[in-house]
């Protein structure tokens, strides 16, 4: 029987060649010493390869049609056959995805591996990780739920701003000159035949500057790189110490993309894809879109920044940032590799790291945005049998103060805490601020009634250090409105 | 074709000056492959030029404004602020829910009304008009906007797009149009 696999398969490998095409690339020798660090990048295909099967078997089911979209994702979520988990592996292959050419970016940073000869492999790469991030926004829009929905229109806004072309942009995302029958499907285009299409050729390129070049000895400080003597360098060393990528070097990728892949089903199973509940029908204006998390800090971006940089901000920089991206091995090609002698790099990546996280933390609070939810004020934080004062209380919610204006815990961020405001402004200040507004608070003076601004300010008066209760801790962090 | 034909790279001929023979065959190759990439030029471009026009067309596409109806009059109290649902200008069959639209309209007179779109100027959410505080708000990025839809606070660079309204033998109408872009240039 053995003997039959064997002739069967040398018969087919010598008219189809396939050993003389793929061994040279498997059993390539690689440096020796290339081991747990350099698995991010295989661990990125395996999550690509994850993406390009779940997403085939999710195109059995959906329809890219605006109108049917959303009931096609219902089917999959709630009566296909493993449906949910189907999407759950694509939702958090995605997420894998992003993480892992995140981590892939950092590692070939701080070891330097962008220099002298493989200046192209992070070019490349910077263009998959464009690619992946376009994959991870409009994946999210064929949910084609609200989110999405409105998803499309803050990104043809967004297009809007580039200067000169911007509405014609924002046309060719929308498909015409609104949301319509016409714009899921350009979507579906994009994101299942055209970038996936880029992506595979990127991809392929990207592996083979890995043969080309090979990939990059652990840097050694004290080791720069000079490109005259670099490769032979770095042939002579792989000849004397190099092991073959198959099996030794690739079965830590192999072990690594397994773990990733469990991971990804595991949290598929457990936690499932994000739900689809409201259908993307844009006369529903009780909406509050937000992007998928790979995205949330950029959402924080657009709410941050300010307005006089917006166009700065939201075009330029990223163009930029880009430009940056793509041609940084070639502005630092030569030189030291190791990350202890390339300080800097070390500060990149923190900051970096920092920057975005604290970005998705503020994210996924949104206090610049007013809390929809606040409820009426509850007498325990009214304390006061006063009418003045408990009409103040009531106007505080009626005016939607509370909206944005936290008191104890309750309502939204937007504003200023005025828990104890009465210990910072007194009544005149008050009065003025009510009536003028200020940065970020729209003047009330042409909105309320002057008996209402009496109540308003007499209900503040009473928020002060002295008559918050002293038992129990003051909620101060709360997000939501109180339990009843 | 001989196996020792002389290649564009492999300059003269052994031996002295290149021959007759040569220079005519070169340049026979150079019309080759200059034929052979004007040809795939040439395919690219009868291919590519409808497939860049199929793909771009919407931008072209100017949708002229369309007189919706959207209520009847005695439905509005005067003062009122309240959302209208409309169908876009012109939908495709196949849009379904996503045709649909809406727009914040007030009545401000007997027969005069103002209908702000509900899309914010900073970047198109949609905002939401509180009646007691007689404000506008914006869920993404926290813009705010006065009852004649000019900026109260926030990001929005502009005050709320307006439609054109009119009322025809009892019938409240706005004129729907394209989504109102914010541009920069």
């Amino acid at each position: 029987m053995k003997r039959t696999i064997v002739s069967v398969w040398s018969w087919l490998d010598d008219r189809l060649g396939l050993s003389a095409l793929f061994g040279p690339s498997l059993k390539h020798l690689v440096p020796r010493d290339a081991t747990w660090w350099y698995v991010f990048g295989s661990a990125t295909l395996a999550a690509f390869i994850v993406q390009v099967i779940t997403g085939v078997a999710l195109a059995f089911s959906f329809v890219p049609s605006s109108a049917q979209a959303f009931d096609t994702l219902r089917f999959i979520s709630e009566e296909a056959p493993f449906g949910n988990f189907m999407r759950g592996l694509h939702y958090y292959g995605a997420s894998a995805m992003v993480l892992m050419v995140g981590a892939h970016m950092a590692q070939t940073f701080l070891f330097g591996a962008y220099k002298y000869p493989r200046e192209m492999s992070w070019s490349t790469g910077v263009l998959l990780l464009g690619f992946t991030l376009v994959m991870g926004f409009t994946g999210q829009l064929l949910r084609w739920d609200q989110t999405a929905a409105w998803s499309v229109v803050v990104a043809a806004e967004q297009a809007g701003r580039v200067p000169l072309i911007g509405d014609w942009l924002a046309r060719f995302i929308l498909g015409g000159s609104t949301l319509g029958g016409a714009t899921l499907s350009r979507f579906f285009a994009i994101h299942v035949f055209i970038v996936p299409g880029l992506m595979f050729a990127f991809i392929g390129l990207h592996l083979w500057l890995v043969l080309r070049h090979g990939i990059s000895d652990v840097p050694v400080p004290g080791k720069p790189v000079h490109p005259a003597t670099y490769r032979r360098d770095y042939e002579a060393e792989l000849q004397r110490t190099g092991v073959p990528f198959w099996p030794d070097g690739a079965w830590r990728d192999f072990v690594f993309g397994t773990a990733m892949i469990l991971l990804i089903a595991g949290l598929a199973l457990v936690y499932g894809p994000p739900p689809v509940e409201m259908p993307p029908d844009p006369s529903i204006l009780e909406a509050d879109p937000r992007p998928d998390w790979y995205l949330l800090w950029y959402f924080a971006v657009l709410a941050l920044i300010p307005e006089r940089m917006e166009g700065v901000v939201m075009i330029l920089a990223p163009v930029l940032m880009g430009m940056i991206l793509l041609l940084a091995p070639i502005l630092g090609s030569k030189g030291e590799r190791h990350w202890s002698r390339r300080p800097w790099s070390i500060a990149v990546v923190v900051l970096t790291v920092l920057m975005i996280g604290s970005l998705w933390i503020v994210g996924s609070k949104a206090p610049w945005s007013p809390n929809f939810e606040a409820e009426p004020l509850p007498p325990s934080v009214i304390r006061s049998t006063d009418p003045l004062i408990e009409r103040g209380a009531e106007l505080f919610h009626a005016r939607a103060c509370l909206n944005c204006h936290l008191i104890e815990g309750l309502g939204g961020r937007r504003g200023p805490d005025l828990t104890t405001v009465a210990d910072r402004l007194n009544e005149t200040d008050l009065i003025i601020r009510i009536v003028n507004g200020g940065t970020g608070m729209p003047a009330y003076g042409h909105i309320l009634q002057a008996h209402e601004v009496d109540a308003l300010v007499a209900f503040m008066k009473t928020r002060s250090r002295k008559t918050l209760p002293s038992s129990g801790p003051i909620r101060v962090d709360a997000t939501g409105p109180a339990p009843p | 074709m001989k196996e020792d034909t002389p290649t564009p790279d492999s300059g003269p001929a052994p031996g002295g000056l290149p021959t007759r023979e040569t220079v005519a065959l070169l340049s026979r190759r150079r019309f080759l492959s200059r034929l052979s990439i004007g040809l795939g030029v040439a395919c690219a471009g009868i291919i590519g030029v409808p497939v860049v026009g199929f793909v771009v067309a919407p931008i072209f596409r100017k949708v002229a404004g369309a007189w919706r109806t959207v209520g009847q009059l005695d439905d509005w109290t005067i003062g009122e602020t309240v959302s209208v649902v409309f169908e876009d200008p012109s939908p495709l069959p196949w849009a379904g829910v996503t045709a649909r639209a809406a727009a914040w309209m007030r009545r401000d007179g007997e027969e005069s009304f103002t209908a702000f779109s509900a899309h914010c100027t900073h970047l198109g959410c949609p905002v939401r008009w509180m009646p007691g505080a007689k404000l506008f708000l914006c869920p993404c990025h926290g813009g705010v906007y006065y009852a004649d839809g000019s900026v109260a606070a926030g990001p929005p660079p502009l005050p709320l797009f307006r439609y054109d309204t009119r009322v025809v033998q009892g019938e409240v109408q706005i004129k729907v149009t394209a989504l109102p872009i914010t541009t920069t240039l």
